[in-house]
């Protein structure tokens, strides 16, 4: 009877901390996901991008001129728009790979706008061939080019939209530099500045595979 | 000498008060165009709307820079980059769709002819302007050339 009964003590006890750990175990993984993505979501405000001086003082000031800043309607599409992907792989993948920018903060490499405009070329083909892999994905969560209205967009937009997208081009193909000034781009006026070779900045090659309009 | 001098003087201090009498008359009844005096601040640009993309504006005379029939807004002109030579240069203007550049604009001011334009003529909208519904600031008698009427 007593043995019955402390089997089923000790059987209770551990029912009892093994449904405890669980209960642990899940509550923590609550907190951590919640703080997780709460961190995520945190590091996916412009606020946050501009926090570093190298973001505010080049790229945050330039963007402030543009479209996408202010507009007659008041919808902006900030830093993380354009730059950060919405669905939570490609997000992960990104902020991972951004990382690097934590690094060369403190290592200061483009802490001066004169060591920004030095490296930007770079950074800005970095970014260019990112948009041009993924079809300019994050242009199309807010532009979707299906419900373009060609009987009012302007005359060259209407021309070169339609053209453009039966070649398979992408929106990065042409509207670069829609939000930050350009590094230096090879136009062949007056001498050679060291800039981006035309075939950069227009790229001619199809559409890369299996990326969907 | 001493006369010479003393005139002189007379006669300076003399066309200065009526100048500045002149001055001030001038003062009183002309208005600047912007109907504002200098140190005042500056006037709102004015919401004027630039007309939506059109076909070229026909020219008042032949040497006339054509109007700009296009938004230019945000368009970068600067060391690194014309967003204008991105349309009409013409390595550009068959995909484009834009009118090519001027072949006049290809001649340096030694008069020798370049493969491109020339510096001088990088900065377009020194020259080549679009154009608002702003209404005129004066009335004027401007016509059109007379080979072009
Ligand atoms: C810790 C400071 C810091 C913060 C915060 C920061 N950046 Fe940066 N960023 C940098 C530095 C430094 C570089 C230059 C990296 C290099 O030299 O390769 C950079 C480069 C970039 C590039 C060029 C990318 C490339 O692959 O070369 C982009 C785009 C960018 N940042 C966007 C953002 C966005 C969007 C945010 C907000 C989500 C942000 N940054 C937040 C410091 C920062
Ligand atoms: C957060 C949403 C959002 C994202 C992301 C976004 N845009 Fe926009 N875009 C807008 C809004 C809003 C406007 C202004 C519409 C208006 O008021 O006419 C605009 C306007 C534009 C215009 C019109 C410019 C003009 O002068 O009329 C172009 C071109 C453009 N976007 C291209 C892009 C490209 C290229 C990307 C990707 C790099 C992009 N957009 C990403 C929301 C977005
Ligand atoms: C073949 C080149 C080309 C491609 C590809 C392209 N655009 Fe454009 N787009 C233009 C031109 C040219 C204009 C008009 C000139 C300007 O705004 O500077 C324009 C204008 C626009 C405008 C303003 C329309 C208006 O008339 O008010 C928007 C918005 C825009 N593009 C978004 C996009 C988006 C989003 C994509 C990708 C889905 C894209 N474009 C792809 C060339 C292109
Ligand atoms: C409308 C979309 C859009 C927005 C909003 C935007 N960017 Fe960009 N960004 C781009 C594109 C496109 C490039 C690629 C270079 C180019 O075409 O100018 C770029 C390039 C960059 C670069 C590389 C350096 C360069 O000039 O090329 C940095 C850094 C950067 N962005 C940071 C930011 C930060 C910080 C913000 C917010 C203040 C921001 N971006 C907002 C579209 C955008
Ligand atoms: C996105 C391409 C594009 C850009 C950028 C562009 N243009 Fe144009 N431009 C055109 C097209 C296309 C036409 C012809 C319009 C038509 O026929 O519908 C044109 C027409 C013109 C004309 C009229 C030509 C004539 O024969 O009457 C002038 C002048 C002009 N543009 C000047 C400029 C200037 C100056 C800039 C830079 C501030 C500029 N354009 C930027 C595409 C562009
Ligand atoms: C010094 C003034 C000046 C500057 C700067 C200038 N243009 Fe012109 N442009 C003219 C004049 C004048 C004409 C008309 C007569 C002619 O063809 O030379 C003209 C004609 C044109 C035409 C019409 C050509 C045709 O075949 O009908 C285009 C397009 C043009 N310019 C584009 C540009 C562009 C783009 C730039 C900047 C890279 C520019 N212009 C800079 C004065 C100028």
């Amino acid at each position: 009877m007593s043995y019955d009964n402390n089997r089923g003590g000790l059987w209770g006890r551990l029912r009892g901390a093994g449904l405890g750990l669980v209960l642990l175990v899940f509550v923590a993984g609550i907190l951590f996901w919640g703080g997780f993505n709460t961190a995520m979501e945190w590091t996916n405000r412009e606020a946050f991008c501009i926090s570093c001086h190298e973001m505010e003082a080049n790229v945050y000031q330039e963007y402030r001129n543009t479209i996408h800043f202010s507009n007659r309607s008041g919808v902006r599409a900030t830093c993380p728009d354009c730059h950060v992907p919405k669905d939570w792989t490609h997000k992960i993948i990104r902020k991972i790979q951004a990382s690097k920018e934590l690094w060369h903060h403190f290592l200061g490499t483009v802490d001066t706008p004169e060591k920004f405009n030095g490296k930007r070329l770079q950074l800005a083909q970095n970014e260019w061939a990112r948009m041009k892999a993924t079809d300019s994905r994050e242009c199309r969560n807010c532009h979707n080019f299906e419900y373009f209205d060609y009987s009012i967009q302007g005359r060259r937009s209407t021309r070169m939209h339609q053209d453009g997208f039966s070649e398979g081009k992408t929106c990065i193909d042409c509207h670069k530099g829609i939000a930050h000034s350009l590094p230096a781009v090879e136009q062949d006026i007056g001498s050679d500045k060291g800039g981006a070779a035309p075939e950069v900045f227009h790229p001619t090659e199809e559409k890369p595979a299996g990326a969907q309009n | 000498m001493k006369n010479k001098t003393r005139n002189l003087v007379v006669a300076l201090l003399a066309t200065m008060s009526l100048g500045i009498s002149l001055g001030v008359q001038a003062a009183d009844n002309v208005q600047s165009l912007r109907g504002r005096d200098v140190a005042a601040p500056e006037l709102d640009p004015g919401g004027y709307v630039v007309p939506k993309d059109h076909a070229p504006t026909a020219r008042d005379y032949v040497q006339q820079p054509p109007l700009i029939p296009h938004k230019v807004e945000g368009y970068e002109v600067s060391t690194n980059f014309n967003k204008c030579m991105d349309c009409h240069s013409w390595t550009r203007y068959r995909e484009t769709g834009a009118t090519k550049v001027s072949l006049t604009h290809f001649k340096d001011r030694d008069g020798k002819e370049l493969s491109n334009i020339s510096p001088r003529r990088y900065f377009c909208s020194q020259c080549h302007v679009p154009q608002t519904d702003a209404p005129t600031l004066v009335d004027n008698t401007f016509k059109k050339a007379e080979g072009l009427r």
